[in-house]
Formats: structure tokens, sequence, C-alpha cells
């Protein structure tokens, strides 16, 4: 498969292919951390976890078009907007969610799943009686189209440079608040041990809310970024799903780090193999690669080592 | 086998009245279209039955029975394509005899793995080993390093969806998309006409009920004991000396093989098979009818499936904007209120009012004696 390309055109190739890459990891990093503080921390299985990207995409879509209408001059600006209304609104729809639904089955995790499929089959229904079966998209800012020219050959979209850097700020931000902020402590100890945190004078119902909260707002901020790349559909979050998933299980659940490194290595290899084959064998190869490693290594690339 | 013990009261009433109802009720009084789409229905009763024995039972929660469901449906499917594209009936092709979708994506001769579907014991004998090689191999991998519950539905899922792209993507040798269509006869025989199908509903019936008694046995002997022993206390079982992880396997590659079962009787019924009964949202569906219906029976698989899919079709006839709703929202009410499905509120509730009424009954009518208030479970 490498035989009609020169070297140099293999290393263009590779860097191109690389950077695609890097643009489908950041929406897995974004996906996957909401996921990853979710099912990695609270151990509950969502399955909406989808549809709360899309909510986040659709308030994009919205707060473009109303900048649009209303304030032309806030128009290059309009992505921050747009992006703390998606987290706040998923975040919010997230709280609810677990308020209503998830509080009540935190002892029977396999049915989380069944109950927040039943929640997307809802929201994608609700997404299309208001916004109709047709995909949208944004129209994006001036200064967020073209691309850098690196070198002769190898050509670098603006708008995949900013959903990157945009990743790395919230991938910061994310550990931040689980790993030094003391509500992070709070939310880890409630994982830990769930009687203890509650002993010691933790409100674990309310930690429990805001760490889902948390994990869904992300996804809405995943959502605003999923928009500068891809245009977005009622069922557009069921496809990133189960790659969100094993991008989460093949890190190793429990442990953020190990969700960065798996979103790393799977869109490259997804990317790479794309040049190669079609779209669909890559995926196949990509997923079975996953599916083998997974069933040689089932806790994951990065465990934590727990005594049990 | 079939003696006092094997079918309880309750249980021996659930398998008549259910098969006066598919024997007798739903044939005479449904016109054929209807009674083909009971069929079809019926076809996720046997996934249903699978599912029972290894969630319900088990413990195993396979999101991934749509792939079981679909390789039994697709190897019945080949045998049909194969038969319809005889050269005789494909001579206006460039390359007559292998099916139109490879003439389409300029295949010159069939590919190997479609050769043994010429022969009909070879195919039957395919719906069955296939998908329980399968399973066996997914089973073996994965319980054997112990990965079990959400790890294990999560992989199963991701096999659900590799499959559904590989069969989209190889559109050559699985008729992409579309699936395998204009299927035409079973070994000579038309399965188009409304004689056909009437007769295929009965077969169908009967190899339901056949699933239906083969998993009551494997519920009452020792190993659905230690099916529901594992479930509960997983290392006491294996610290008794158990292999868990065989026992595992095994219901899997049961719940596997039924589902097989169901996959091959829906090509049959339905006349095609596509990837569209292989994903993850049909996995996910069947998933659904179980839990409506009652993971702990298997009756109440067989109902939740009919009632599911029942109230899918005039629903989604009548308001298709409803339908996504309701079936969310009935999966959101099943699981929180009622973990144990159709048959959990038959056996709490209505239940135990029969056998008081009974008893009641009895009491009056032969006072003094005591009234034999046999157990409803």
């Amino acid at each position: 498969m490498f035989g009609d390309y020169s070297i140099s055109d293999l290393g263009a190739i590779l860097a191109m292919q690389g950077f695609a890459g890097l643009i489908l990891f950041s929406v897995y990093v974004l996906m996957a951390l909401g996921l990853a503080i979710i099912f990695g921390q609270m151990g509950v299985i969502n399955m909406a976890h989808g549809e709360f990207m899309i909510l986040g995409a659709y308030v994009t879509w919205m707060t473009s078009n109303a900048v649009q209408h209303t304030a032309p001059w806030l128009f290059p600006g309009y992505f921050f907007i747009a992006m703390i209304l998606a987290f706040i609104a998923s975040g919010a729809l997230g709280m609810l969610v677990e308020w209503a639904l998830i509080r009540h089955l935190y002892k029977r995790p396999l049915d989380t799943l069944l109950a927040t499929w039943g929640l997307s089959l809802i929201l994608q229904q609700a997404y299309r009686s208001v916004f109709g079966a047709r995909e949208v998209g944004v129209e994006l800012p001036e200064w967020m189209m073209g691309s850098w020219q690196a070198t002769d050959s190898i050509q670098i979209p603006i708008n995949g440079m900013f959903v990157m850097a945009l990743t790395i700020l919230i991938t910061i931000v994310v550990f931040y608040i689980l790993f030094w902020s003391s509500w992070g402590k709070q939310v880890r100890a409630v994982v830990q041990n769930r009687v203890m945190a509650g002993a010691v004078g933790i409100n674990t119902e309310k930690v429990d809310r805001y760490t889902f909260g948390l994990g869904c707002g992300i996804a809405g901020i995943a959502g605003s970024a999923f928009t500068m790349i891809g245009s977005t559909g009622p069922t557009a979050g069921q496809l990133y799903i189960v790659d969100t998933f094993l991008v989460v299980v093949f890190g190793g659940a429990a442990s953020l780090f190990g969700t960065i490194a798996s979103a790393f290595s799977i869109s490259q290899t997804q990317s790479t193999l794309e040049f190669f084959l079609s779209g669909s064998m890559a995926k196949v190869i990509t997923l079975l690669t996953i599916v083998a490693i997974l069933m040689v290594r089932p806790q994951g690339l990065f465990a934590l080592k727990v005594r049990k | 086998m079939i003696n006092s013990r094997f079918f309880n009261r309750s249980e021996l009433l659930g398998f008549l009245a259910l098969g006066v109802l598919l024997f007798l009720i739903l044939p005479l009084s449904l016109d054929i279209f209807r009674l083909n789409l009971v069929a079809k229905y019926l076809t996720y009763a046997f996934v249903g039955i699978g599912l029972v024995l290894c969630w319900g039972y088990g413990g195993i929660l396979s999101l991934g029975q749509g792939v079981f469901f679909g390789l039994g449906g697709y190897c019945m499917a080949m045998y049909l394509k194969l038969e319809a594209s005889s050269v005789a009936n494909t001579k206006i092709q460039s390359t007559p005899g292998i099916p139109d979708f490879m003439d389409w994506n300029q295949l010159t001769s069939l590919p190997f793995f479609w050769k043994p579907f010429h022969s009909f014991p070879i195919t039957l004998l395919a719906i069955l080993l296939v998908p329980a090689f399968f399973a066996l191999i997914i089973g073996a991998a994965m319980f054997k390093r112990r990965v079990g519950g959400v790890y294990f539905a999560i992989i199963t899922q991701a096999i659900a969806a590799i499959l559904t792209i590989l069969i989209v993507g190889q559109q050559g040798y699985t008729g992409g998309i579309n699936g395998i269509t204009d299927l035409r006869t079973l070994h000579g025989w038309d399965i188009r006409t409304d004689h056909a199908k009437f007769i295929l509903y009965f077969v169908e019936v009967v190899l339901l009920f056949g699933c239906i008694v083969a998993a009551q046995f494997i519920r009452l002997t020792k190993l659905g004991r230690i099916l529901v022993a594992m479930r509960e206390q997983e290392d006491r079982v294996r610290f008794s000396g158990y292999s868990v992880a065989n026992f595992k396997i095994f219901a899997f590659c049961a719940a596997a093989v039924f589902a097989a079962i169901g996959g091959a009787m829906f090509t049959l019924e339905v006349g095609f098979m596509s990837p569209s009964f292989v994903g993850i949202v049909p996995s996910i569906e069947m998933v659904i009818y179980t839990a409506v219906g009652g993971r702990m029976s298997i009756f109440g698989a067989v109902w939740g499936a009919l009632l599911v899919n029942f109230a899918k079709t005039s629903l989604s006839e009548s308001f298709p904007q409803l339908w996504l709703f309701g079936l969310g929202a009935l999966f959101i009410a099943v699981v929180l209120a009622f973990p144990n499905g159709l048959s959990g509120i038959w056996a709490d509730h209505v239940q135990p009012r029969i056998d008081r009424l009974l008893a009641s009954r009895k009491s009056k009518s032969a006072a003094g004696m005591i009234a034999d208030g046999a157990p409803a479970e």
C-alpha cells in the first residue's frame, strides 16, 4: 500500500493525516473526558452522552444565528459565548437527569445503561421535533477559515488548531478541578467510598449531582467544538457514543490520563489507516484492534492498582 | 422429562395460554398480512428467551445479540439468495449464477465463504454453529479473563458496531446497506405466497415452543441454579470449585443460538436481511423487549417481544412522532419502577389475587377442607 509514494510524500501524508487525526482526537478527548468523569468516576453508563453533546451543538447553532441577526459586530467572538451557553445548557439538563433518573440507579449500573438509552431516544426525537430532521451547520467567523501553510505540502486548517487549543485548555481545567480543588477531592472521595465520604460530612448527593452535571457540561462543550468541523443532526450523537465508550474503556476507566492516551492512539490509528484503506475498513480495523487488546488486557491501558 | 415438576402450575398455565394464543386465536383471527407481522415479532422472542437465560439468570448483559440474530439471518439469506440467483434466473448479468449485487460490484466469481451455502443441510448447520462458534470465541476471551458486567456490555456493543460497518462497507460480498434482498424459494418452495407464510408461521411457533422448553430445561437443571448463584455471588461459586467462566460461556452461546434461530426465521418471514437488524440500535431494542416482558421470565420475554412490537407498529403507523418518546418513556419506566417487567407485575399483583380468588372459592365449595394454597412462584 505504500508503493506509489516517495519518502517525502509519505512524510507529508503522515503529517497531514496525523493532524486530521488530532482533530478527531480533540473531539474524542472532549467527549471522553465527560464520559470518563461520569463512567470512570461515578460508574454510571450514560448512553445519552452523545445527545448531551448534540444539545451543545444545537445551542451553538442557535447562538450563531441569534448573534448574526441581532449583534453582527459580536460575530467573530460568538463562539466563546456559545461555548459557555452550551456548557450551562448541557450541565443543567445533566443535573436534572441525575435528579430525576440516575440517583435511583447507582446500585444498578447495568440499568443506568438501559434507562439512559431510553433518555437518548427521547432526546433524539425532541431534537427532531424542535430543530427538524435535517442536519444544520454553523457559519464560521472569517478568522477561523483558511489554513496555515506549514511547508509546501503540509496545510493545517485554522479551525482545527483552534479546536485543539480548546481541548488542551479544557483538559487542563478538568484536571485542575478534579485533582487540585477541594471539590475534586470530595468527588474522588465519594467515588472511592460513598458511605465513608458521607460519614465524614460530604454531601454525597450534591457531589453526585454536580459531578454528573460537569460531565454533561463538558459534553456540551464537545458539541460546541464539533460544530466547527462537522454538521449537526438529531442522531449525530449516536455515531460517537460507542467510539467514546471504547476510548474510555481502552484507556482504563478510572484514569483520566489513560483516556487521553487512548483517544490519541485510537484517533491516530484511524486517521492514518483512513488514507490507505476505505473509511469503513479503517474503522473496522481500529475497532477490532481495540477489542482484541481489551480481550488481552481487560483493565485498559492505564489501570489504577486496586487490591480486590 | 416433562413431569409435574418441569412446569409448576402457573408456568403450565402460561405455557397453555401462550399456546392457545399462538396456535389458535391469532391464526384464526388475523389476516395473513397481520399474521406475518406477528411472525416477525416472534423472531425477537427467540432473542428474548436467550437474553432471559444469559442476562436474567446469568447476569451477563449482552448488547450484541443483533450480531447473532444477524449471523443466523445472513446464513439463511445467503442460501436463499444463491437459490434465487441460479444461472437461469440471472442470465442477463455479465456473470450469470452469482447474486445480483455481486455482479453490480464487478465480482466475477462467488467468494469462497458463500460456496458452502449452496447446500441446505450445511446452511442449517451453519445457522446454529456459526453464531455459537462466534459466541464461544468472544465468551472464552472475555470470561476467562473475568471481564464482566459493564465492560462486557460495551465490548459486545462495539462488536455489533464492527459487524455492521463491515457488512455495509463490503458491499460486493454482503449486499451492503440494502442487505440481501429478492429472496424467492426455500429448497424449491416459494416462500412469498400467502400459503407459505401461513405454514412458516406455524413452523416458527413450533420452533419457539421448542426453544421455550429447552430454556426451561436449562433453567431447571443444576446448570440453571449455578447461573443464578453466579449472578448473585460469583466469587463464592468460584471458591466452591465451579468453573465460572465455562458456565458463562455456555449461557452466552445458548443465547447466541436462540438469537440465530430467530434471525433465520426472520429472513424467511420477511424475505430479506439487512445490516439494520444487526447493529447497536436493534441489539438494544432486543434488550428492551426482554426488559419490558421481564428479564427473569421466559414467557415474559415472548410477551414483551409481542407487545412492544405491536405497540411499535400501531403507534408508528398512527403517530410516527410519538413513537420514540413512547419507547424511551416505557424503557425508563420499566427500569425505574418495574425492574422485573410485565411478568414481575403479574407475579406481584395479578397472580396473588387469582390465587386468593381460587382459594376462597375452594374453601367455600368444600367447607372445612384446607385450601391447597400452592405457592405462586
